[in-house]
């Protein structure tokens, strides 16, 4: 059994969005590398609750890599050294004892900080909000074989669907762009049959609303694809581009 | 027409804009880099000054009009490319206190404003050894001249070389992602689309990099 | 107070058309004039504040987390029923109704169950029509697979991720609704209480989980879609943010608990590593089809699993129960795992897990075939405890999972507070005492999107139509309670933290309201809550301040109601002297160690009434009626 590590922890630390904010180290003594990431935070917090100082505030729920809420930059990387993975599914072991571990949160001015390691991702629910649905009404569905699906199409489109927006592809992204996240949701829709009768309509509401909220322009460098929890492909991208292109020729208005 | 400006300046069209006038130009190093070469034939520059001169006539009318065409667009890739940098530097914000990008993405990808900065100081230098004297001015002798001239001092040639190792850079990336822009990817052909951007860049670099070394050695080992 | 469950009269599958057609509606043009309120945003949350935004009502909802989309409903994997008969193998709604009945070992009602299997397959219809991408065949049909033990294949499913998938087709459908101002979206608010004027729900207040500020909400009818309380626990499957507090606040304000004692705990989650740990991660049962579970055959064996020999291996649930084999339902197989633990037989560092070998099944299928099967599994797992399955047996251990128990609800879904309503996994109906695989999803979307909308109007069309507003007295004498808790909990200042505390009330849960209760267990439970209670009031810490994002606070008020809700399922399980499906009392088993239900006495769904801080409640109860089925005892040998 490998043995427990000590570790430095170099935290970013800010009251609230007006605070400034500022790095503060702590010590992770006697660290199991069988610990999650997580755990290890809160086995920290509790030291800091103890000694009456304020815990670290930190994005956290399901702890299985779906909800999607945790996510934090670790030592230069969102979700830290390993790919395909959530924070919470970062364990201990891949770290080594004696390291220091620079824990900051998603950095993009569409994502302010709220507290600590929390920020604010309400911008891609409004972008949700704005097209990233097929207009149904609950009722009048037709039958549910009504519409063959090839199995291809349908795990294509599952692929683009499996994102969970936890905003690792902003944090990643030189320019703070949030195509990744943006164009999964389009493209998980648009490789339907049903999805594609506003295809139009919701591939120009969505970037519409995405460059409102202040995300930079994708420069294809694929830095959010490679750091992707659920490995999002870039021809999600590309396919939004298609779709917002024809778009807006095809449009009347 | 003011939906189609709006669409070419939305963050998604800038792009595109990016992506047409980059492939014009890579078209246009291609069709550079075949008038060039033909300095390399050991014929006194009776090739290349033919070319050169077929070129300038002022009566091959879609030539102009392509020249034009490409100082407009070069000139549109270039501020562009610096809108769009400025953009997305605004859209960080606070700035990462650790930052391993190499883990996730090239170093050509990252460094386009970089690599076309540099490109676009070349470029000046270029257009101001070459160009403007011997197509708009009144420069003594031929351009053929001109070239042994100017490639006969190592600094100069050096410079050069630099600035078409950043092309290369520049091209790497930026043929790749022309496609992807396009909204060209697919599972087949992506990888054969990279790995024909990486030999197109290569290609260019040395074609063209072979002139200045060529002239350079030739005027090193004295010979004319 | 008597207890209606209004379940309407007539055959047991025209119940709920007739009932539909006898409900009073609500004018389209009016439908604006009504405000309702849904706390929670899951499956039961969104599927119903979407479709109530869909017929014009003015919705608000209200989640503890940053974006609805989070909500734990998202992490379900295995998939969900319907009635579709596909696959032309003989499900019917009837077969579907009779499986889930059963399945609850005879401890839910006839009406509501039948419902829920006559709406599942409108769900598929709808959720394929939002663009949920369900598994297909190659000629473009939806593919089903058999879950759980069922006979028939009936359960659709998106990879391992079908929570996920539907959760985003109702998130989708809700947003939708954000985006055309429909529906309001409140995000990072915790609902701490309801608001009752002349006895009826008329609004809720909440924390501003960013600030602190203390916010009161008015509307016409109050639906919470909360989800579980499995989290009593500390250690479950569930999110760390899933909490009991929204329906123990009801639950306070008059509406009856129904079955609180009824927990499934699931067999196959990755065992506890230490004493940090802070959650249990589960493992879909599919694993059982093809994995063995044992133990070393002596007490006390440490030796690495490779080294123990065959003949010294016991493979438990193949030897007691022959004819199930490792397939024996959830509670079943946990109980087992449980004994053999108890009796020092346990494997791994810790000692409290069981083996589940792949060994003999990659050696009779291959490795290909095994890890096409569980692929995805296998690297979860690896990934958790850097140990390969493919050449080590798996650890494995039972972990709380879902509560069957929730809000006590009439057939409307209307829980004894006139205009509060209970949907999901928070109210208690349909499953019984025990959940069948892939029936939460279906229950969650059922409530919401296709009974809610007509029940809701019903009750709307006949309210007197008086709107209230949030000065009224009664939401400021909430407000003053909410912060004066909240002063109360800030200035205890003691020396214990709210994990630590957490963590002990989970430890007397586990070990006494788990997978087998007794009498003098439950006695101890109950003793042993109660002085945690009151340490906890005297000695627990919290940083910070009220006016600030203040994790240990929103902490804090979920555990002082978990050291509350903790009691009232070891009251129940202790007045409940027979073991059915989830609910073991060891006292009530057959000489083969098997549960026995006791019909005769205990045929009914405990519904408890609130009467008072440190006032024993009051339990009522509802005779449940089998008209259409005849209870039997279940056999696994």
């Amino acid at each position: 059994m490998a043995k427990n590590m000590n570790l430095k922890l170099k935290v970013w630390r800010q009251k609230n969005k007006e605070d400034k904010g500022r790095f503060q180290i702590y010590d992770a003594t006697n660290v199991s590398p069988d610990m999650s990431f997580l755990e290890m935070i809160d086995v920290v917090n509790e030291e800091l609750i103890k000694k009456g100082e304020d815990p670290i505030a930190i994005d956290h729920d399901c702890r299985e890599g779906i909800c999607g809420s945790c996510g934090v930059y670790i030592n230069g990387r969102p979700h830290g050294p390993l790919r395909e993975i959530t924070t919470c599914q970062l364990y201990m072991r891949h770290f080594h004892d004696g390291q220091t571990i620079v824990i900051e949160p998603w950095r993009a001015a569409a994502f302010p900080v709220i507290k600590d390691l929390i920020v604010d991702r309400s911008a891609f629910d409004r972008i949700i909000a704005a097209g990233g649905f097929i207009s149904v009404n609950t009722g009048g569905a037709p039958d549910a074989n009504a519409i063959p699906i090839t199995k291809d199409d349908q795990e294509w489109s599952l692929d683009a669907a499996e994102c969970i927006g936890c905003g690792a592809c902003v944090a990643a992204c030189k320019n703070a762009s949030a195509m990744l996240f943006v164009s999964a949701k389009a493209s998980h829709l648009v490789r339907l049959p049903q999805g594609k009768i506003e295809r139009e309509r919701r591939a120009l509401a969505m970037v519409a609303q995405m460059e409102k909220e202040g995300f930079g322009s994708c420069t294809n460098t694929e830095a959010c694809s490679a750091e992707c929890p659920k490995g999002i492909s870039m021809d999600a991208i590309a396919q939004l581009r298609r779709e917002y292109f024809k778009a807006n020729f095809k449009v009347r208005k | 027409m003011g939906w189609f400006i709006k669409f070419i300046d939305s963050s998604l069209g800038k792009k595109l804009v990016m992506a047409l006038t980059g492939l014009f130009l890579a078209l246009f190093l291609l069709e550079h880099l075949g008038g060039n070469l033909l300095l390399l034939i050991n014929d006194g520059g009776e090739a290349f000054t033919t070319f050169s001169e077929v070129m300038a006539s002022p009566y091959n009318i879609i030539i102009r009009v392509i020249e034009y065409g490409l100082f407009i667009l070069m000139f549109y890739h270039a501020v562009n490319g610096v809108r769009l940098w400025f953009l997305n530097k605004r859209s960080r914000g606070q700035a990462y206190e650790s930052y391993n990008p190499s883990a996730n993405s090239t170093l050509f990808s990252r460094t386009m404003i970089l690599s076309g900065s540099i490109i676009f100081i070349f470029l000046v230098i270029h257009l101001r050894t070459f160009f403007f004297p011997y197509r708009l001015g009144d420069a003594p002798g031929s351009m053929y001249e001109g070239v042994i001239e100017a490639f006969s001092d190592p600094v100069y040639s050096g410079f050069y070389l630099l600035a078409l190792v950043l092309l290369a850079f520049h091209l790497i990336h930026g043929v790749q992602s022309a496609f992807q822009t396009l909204g060209l990817n697919h599972n087949k052909y992506t990888p054969f689309i990279k790995g024909f951007g990486i030999v197109f860049a290569v290609v260019i670099c040395a074609g063209f990099a072979s002139i200045p070394i060529y002239f350079l050695f030739r005027s090193m080992s004295g010979g004319m | 107070m008597k207890l209606e469950s209004k379940v309407p009269a007539g055959g047991l599958s025209q119940k709920w058309t007739n009932h539909k057609f006898n409900l009073k509606l609500v004018n389209p043009a009016n439908k604006r004039k009504y405000d309702v309120i849904v706390v929670g945003t899951g499956l039961a949350g969104a599927s119903a504040a979407a479709s109530l935004a869909e017929l014009g009502y003015n919705v608000k909802i209200f989640c503890f987390q940053d974006s609805p989309r989070r909500a734990h409903s998202i992490a379900a994997q295995g998939g969900i029923n319907a009635s579709k008969n596909y696959p032309n193998d003989g499900d019917s709604t009837y077969r579907l109704f009779y499986d889930t009945i059963k399945g609850g070992d005879y401890r839910s009602r006839e009406a509501n169950v039948y419902r829920l299997a006559e709406v599942s397959n409108n769900i598929i219809d709808q959720c394929v029509a939002q663009g949920v991408p369900f598994a297909r065949e190659y000629g473009g049909l939806l593919d089903n697979r058999s879950f759980g033990g069922a006979q028939v294949s009936r359960t659709f499913y998106a990879r391992g991720e079908t929570g996920q998938q539907l959760l985003l087709g109702a998130y989708s459908a809700l947003m939708r609704q954000v985006g055309l101002k429909q529906v309001q979206m409140f995000t990072r608010r915790e609902m701490l209480d309801v608001v009752l004027i002349d006895g009826k729900a008329r609004g809720i207040v909440v924390r501003n989980l960013i600030n602190g500020d203390v916010e009161s909400y008015a509307a016409d009818a109050v639906l919470l879609c909360t989800g579980g309380y499995g989290n009593v626990f500390y250690l479950s499957t569930n999110a760390k943010g899933s909490n009991g507090t929204a329906v123990w606040r009801a639950y306070k304000k008059g509406a009856f608990f129904g079955n609180p004692c009824f927990t499934q705990i699931h067999p196959t989650c990755i065992p506890v590593s230490g004493s940090y740990q802070s959650k249990l991660t589960l493992m879909s049962e599919s694993l059982r089809n093809d994995g063995r579970i044992w133990v070393p055959k002596n007490p006390g064996d440490k030796r690495a699993p490779g080294q123990i020999p065959e003949e010294e291996r016991d493979y438990f649930l193949e030897r007691k129960y022959p004819s199930f084999g490792n397939l024996v339902p959830r509670d079943v197989a946990s109980r087992n795992a449980k004994e053999m633990v108890d009796a020092d037989k346990g494997v791994g560092s810790t000692g409290v897990a069981v083996y589940l070998d792949f060994n003999d099944a990659i050696k009779r299928l291959g490795r290909d075939k095994i890890e096409e099967k569980y692929g995805n599994l296998f690297e979860m797992y690896e990934l958790i405890t850097a140990e390969d399955p493919y050449h080590v047996p798996m650890r494995i251990y039972p972990a709380s999972h879902y509560t069957m128990g929730g809000l006590w609800v009439d057939y409307n879904l209307m829980t004894t507070v006139p205009g509060l309503f209970a949907l999901g996994e928070c109210n208690f109906s349909d499953h019984g005492a025990n959940r069948l695989g892939a029936s939460a999803l279906m229950q969650g979307l059922a409530d919401g999107y296709f009974v809610i909308p007509y029940t809701l109007g019903g009750y709307l069309a006949e309210m007197k139509k008086e709107k209230v507003s949030t000065d009224h007295p009664a939401f400021k004498e909430c407000e003053e309670n909410i912060k004066q808790n909240v002063r109360k909990l800030l200035s205890v200042k003691g020396k214990r933290t709210v994990d630590d505390f957490h963590r002990e009330l989970g430890n007397i849960m586990w070990n006494f309201v788990g997978m087998s209760r007794s009498e003098n267990g439950l006695k101890t439970a109950v003793e042993k809550i109660r002085t945690l209670r009151e340490e906890f009031w005297n000695d627990v810490y919290i940083p910070g301040s009220n006016e600030e994002l203040n994790q240990s606070l929103e902490k804090a008020g979920r555990v002082a109601d978990f050291l509350e809700l903790g009691e009232l399922m070891a009251e129940d399980a202790l007045q409940r002297r027979e073991s059915c499906g989830g609910h073991f009392r060891e006292e009530s088993q057959t000489e083969e160690n098997e549960a026995k239900r006791d019909d005769e006495n205990f045929a009914f769904v405990a519904a408890w009434e609130y009467k008072g801080q440190n006032v024993k409640p009051e339990l009522h109860k509802e005779q449940l009626v089998f008209e259409n089925v005849q209870p039997s005892q279940r056999s696994y040998k």
